[in-house]
């Protein structure tokens, strides 16, 4: 527990990263940029994750093992992305979401 | 003390994850990313969860932020800045955001979060790999695997899909590219002499 | 000792596959392989029918004085209810293991026969294939344990007969034969298909067995539940009756076989003259204990449209021309005989000799009349032409087919000692026993049947000799042998070896003794006589008094020669009744209601989509956007609209 500091203001402040997180995966058309969004995202998370486990169930560890996973997971995921960004880069020379479309038709 | 830590750590994070979503020099947002990240190792630091907030460091902030920005580096013109995002497109998202995390944090501030009061837990090292390994009550043996194995695979799968494809003979004789080629055309497959001045 | 048949499964199942393997892999082999294994295995089917006969007439089918029926193979196919259920399954008494011996018997000579009529053709595998599908499903047809299976079959038989009358689908009037009969025996097809659901409602029963037991309870039932004065057994029969004159082209449904010869030769003997045509007369047969005993009346109408049929018939083919109408003519009028048996009969040993007779003639008939088809299929092979009236003096040119057709003509006309005397005698002395009225009528018959048939005769293979574009030849061995062959059954057949006839099939399967009543066959006799001295006055030598009492006749020739304008009848009925009363205010509605309904569905759905299809952008963020949205309205109205 932080002293003077409620679980109140650690949410709001992973709510509004969280939600920064989503407008950047809305408004941005590069690829890797959409990436950071989605590593935005999965931060927040990880800090509620924590931050409940923190305040709520101090005897616990859930919430911080969760966190370890889910940090595991984000590196795996993006380690694949990125991976498939460059061999998109390779192949088509773009990595605009909005031209990735040779599935499409 | 601690108070005032938080909110400068919290200042950090807000603003350069705001950096981070609007900054159109591209390598920038990546910089501005790994600034939020270790001020969110930072948070954990200050929840004594130290382990934790070694692996974000080593891991997020030193392992992703890095390929990121090398990734960057190796697909962006990095003087380049990206374009602009477009009015209606930033409204609308930035609405949708916006009412989300207003009827969040509502709902956050308007809940009675009732904490069970038990004595703190305050987990070294030693007990984390103990619990990390243990098959019995609180033992995360199996998700632990569960990653590992996950891991080995986004690696195997990172590889072949980043690797450069070899080209390929199929049985006439014809190459097949397969790497996509950036026009259509390129897809009709290629006359004997285009493969053997390939070959050659 | 008891013996089992049940390998008598394999008798159509072979066919079956042969059907199977010459549709699907015929065209792309040698035409050769697919003719050889449909005759192959239409042999072996043969073989197999001919030992099952032995075997059940000479060692197991007589216990206690009288045969037994034998179910060699059953399965449930359709449960309906308890007692309510449809078999597959294959029944073996007398008359269907003679009708698997007629079946297959006809149908080897007609394969055989093929090899050289359809020699050349492009169409050789679909033949065969075809020839397979049906000698399979009239084999069927014949062994069904229940009406319900026969009826399936029935319809198997019809869409076969289909496909071989339109087998030259080149030409539109093959087409248009096709249609026609497949059209008027559908039609009948409803009266036995309704027949059977009342039969089952009235009974409980489709089996054969159970329908057929004459001291069984069916026998009782629906006889006292009455509509218009009959009882719904009768009606139930009549129904059933019709579907049977549907497909023995009684008359009013005649009007379908004289078409069907635009099929190929030898498919109008198989199937127009031999086989399918007598489904009818074996569906009467099969439930003749019924007709006898539960519904007279039913019987009576037997009778009469058979009787009528048979006179009807043969004065329609006096006039005739195309040879292959004549035949079918004399088919139809052969078939009423059948049916006036039948009609006649009495049930027993004695008493129901028209049973035996019409057995029996439907055998000998199926030997003579197969084996006159196939001669005229020889014929027209040499000639290049249907109508009599580019024949003539054939005999020198062909002695095979010209001796066989002969004893095929002889055999028709009721000349003692070939197959065609004996069986209707037996028929007319039934008919004496019955009814004078119609005796007499069938006499008259007769004595018309030995005079077409010979008019016939004289004018293909004697009369004045034409002049021909190439000299016309005798046919290959392939296509004279089944004539051979079934000129040697038209002989023996009818009374050599075969006389006692009566001691395989009788009505109460009691075997007995029938006898030649000399008085009858003596006036038959001599009525045929006279016919084929006036057929001989008139065309041996060429002379123009047939065309002199033709133009003396004027309209009665004219009708006769139009066969009594049926077809017009019908077209009449259809175009301009049916088609401007019924079909055309249905064809209105359904095209403007039904399918605008259908249109309008159509249009709405085109319209919805077209103006919503901008949503399915194919953009990640787009979707991502209208997610997140969703998940947050979602939130919205479950945090403050739905609280209670």
């Amino acid at each position: 527990m932080i002293d003077g500091i409620g679980l109140q203001e650690i949410l709001i402040v992973s709510t509004i990263m969280f939600f920064l997180g989503i407008y950047g995966f809305f408004t941005r058309k590069n690829l890797i940029t959409i990436l950071m969004s989605i590593e935005l995202i999965l931060n927040s998370v990880n800090i509620n994750f924590v931050a409940f486990n923190k305040y709520l169930y101090p005897n616990l560890m859930q919430g911080h093992f969760f966190s370890l996973f889910v940090i595991a997971i984000a590196a795996a995921e993006a380690a694949v992305a990125i991976a498939i960004i460059i061999d998109l880069f390779r192949n088509i020379k773009t990595i605009d979401v909005e031209k990735v479309s040779s599935m499409k038709n | 003390m601690e108070q005032y830590v938080f909110y400068i750590l919290a200042a950090i994070i807000l603003v350069f994850s705001f950096l981070t979503v609007t900054s159109r020099m591209i390598l920038r947002a990546a910089v501005y990313l790994l600034f939020v990240l270790i001020a969110t190792s930072g948070i954990y630091f200050m929840l004594n969860y130290n382990f934790l907030a070694a692996v974000q460091l080593t891991v997020y902030a030193g392992g992703i932020a890095v390929l990121i920005v090398f990734s960057v580096l190796l697909t962006s013109q990095l003087n380049e800045k990206m374009e602009q995002v477009s009015l209606t497109k930033a409204l609308a998202g930035g609405l949708i955001a916006f009412a989300g995390a207003l009827l969040t944090i509502l709902t956050i501030v308007q809940y009675n979060f009732r904490p069970n009061g038990l004595p703190e837990l305050e987990p070294s090292p030693r007990e984390i790999g103990h619990a990390m390994l243990n098959y019995g009550d609180n033992g995360y043996v199996l998700p632990f695997e569960v990653i590992s194995v996950l891991l080995l695979a986004a690696m195997v799968g990172a590889i072949i899909i980043a690797k450069r494809p070899a080209k390929l003979l199929n049985e006439d004789r014809t190459i097949i590219d397969t790497s996509y080629p950036s026009d259509k055309n390129a897809y009709t497959s290629r006359t004997k002499a285009e493969i053997d001045s390939l070959l050659k | 000792m008891t013996m089992d048949f049940q390998y008598t499964i394999l008798i159509p199942i072979l066919l079956f596959f042969s059907f199977v393997y010459n549709i699907l892999w015929g065209r792309t082999r040698s035409p050769k392989i697919a003719g050889l294994i449909s005759t192959t295995t239409i042999l072996i089917a043969a073989v197999l029918s001919y030992y099952t006969a032995y075997q059940y007439f000479f060692n197991v089918g007589l216990v206690n004085g009288s045969y037994e029926k034998i179910i060699a193979f059953k399965m449930v196919w359709l449960h309906f209810s308890d007692t309510l259920v449809v078999d597959m399954g294959i029944l073996l008494d007398p008359i269907s293991i003679m009708m698997l011996v007629v079946v297959t018997t006809i149908s080897s000579m007609v394969h055989i026969y093929s090899f050289g009529y359809m020699h050349g053709d492009d169409g050789f595998a679909r033949f065969y294939a075809f020839l397979s599908l049906f000698s399979f499903s009239m084999l069927g047809l014949v062994v069904s344990s229940n009406i319900f299976q026969m009826y399936i079959f029935w319809e198997l038989v019809g869409v076969s007969s289909f496909l071989l009358i339109g087998y030259y689908y080149q030409k539109p009037s093959a087409v248009a034969a096709a249609k026609k009969a497949f059209i008027v025996t559908r039609f009948a097809d409803l009266g036995f298909l309704v027949g059977i659901l009342l039969i089952s409602y009235v009974t409980g029963s489709l089996d054969f067995a159970v329908l057929t037991d004459p001291n069984g309870p069916v026998m009782l039932q629906g006889a006292s539940l009455g509509f218009m004065g009959l009882s719904v057994m009768t009606w139930a029969l009549i129904l059933i009756f019709i579907g049977g004159a549907g497909k023995s082209a009684m008359f009013p449904f005649h009007i379908w076989l004289p078409d069907a010869m635009e099929g190929p030769t030898p498919v109008s003997a198989l199937i127009h003259a031999a086989t399918m045509v007598v489904a009818g007369v074996y569906l009467v047969a099969r439930l003749f204990p019924l007709f006898h005993i539960a519904a007279p009346n039913a019987q009576y109408v037997v009778l009469a449209v058979g009787g009528f049929t048979s006179l009807f018939a043969a004065v329609i083919a006096i006039t005739q021309i195309d040879i292959k109408r004549v035949l079918a003519f004399s088919t139809l009028s052969q078939l009423g005989y059948m049916m006036a048996a039948l009609g006649a009969s009495g049930y027993g040993a004695e008493e129901g000799i028209g049973y035996t007779a019409s057995m029996w003639h439907l055998f000998t008939h199926a030997m003579f009349k197969a084996l006159l088809f196939l001669g005229a299929g020889s014929i027209i092979h040499a000639v290049h032409s249907n109508n009599m009236t580019d024949m003539g003096g054939l005999r020198k040119y062909m002695p095979i087919t010209h001796i066989t057709f002969l004893i095929g003509t002889l055999a028709i006309a009721g000349i003692p000692p070939f197959a065609g005397f004996f069986s209707k005698d037996e028929i007319l002395v039934a008919l004496h026993q019955s009814s004078h009225f119609w005796y007499w009528v069938e006499v008259i018959t007769a004595g018309l049947t030995a005079f077409y048939m010979f008019r016939l005769y004289f004018n293909v293979f004697w009369g004045e000799n034409r002049h021909y574009h190439h000299k016309p030849h005798e046919s290959s061995l392939s296509m004279t042998f089944p004539l051979m062959f079934l000129a040697f059954m038209a002989i023996v057949s009818g009374g050599f070896f075969m006389f006692d006839f009566g001691a395989f099939i009788s009505s109460n399967l009691v075997p007995y003794d029938i006898h030649i009543h000399w008085d009858i066959a003596g006036l038959s006799i001599f009525v045929a006589l006279i016919g084929i001295s006036l057929a001989a006055m008139l065309y041996l030598k060429p002379s123009g008094i047939s065309t002199k009492m033709a133009t003396a006749l004027g309209p009665v020739y004219k009708a006769t020669y139009n066969k009594f304008y049926f077809d017009e009848i019908y077209l009449f009925v259809t175009h301009k009744i049916i088609f401007n009363l019924i079909a055309r205010p249905s064809a209105w509605f359904d095209r403007h209601v039904v399918d605008g309904f259908m249109n309008m569905l159509a249009w709405i759905t085109n319209f919805v989509s077209g103006s919503i299809k901008g949503l399915q952008s194919g953009q990640l963020q787009h979707y991502a956007m209208s997610f997140v949205s969703g998940a947050v309205a979602l939130a919205l109205f479950f945090l403050y609209f739905m609280t209670r």
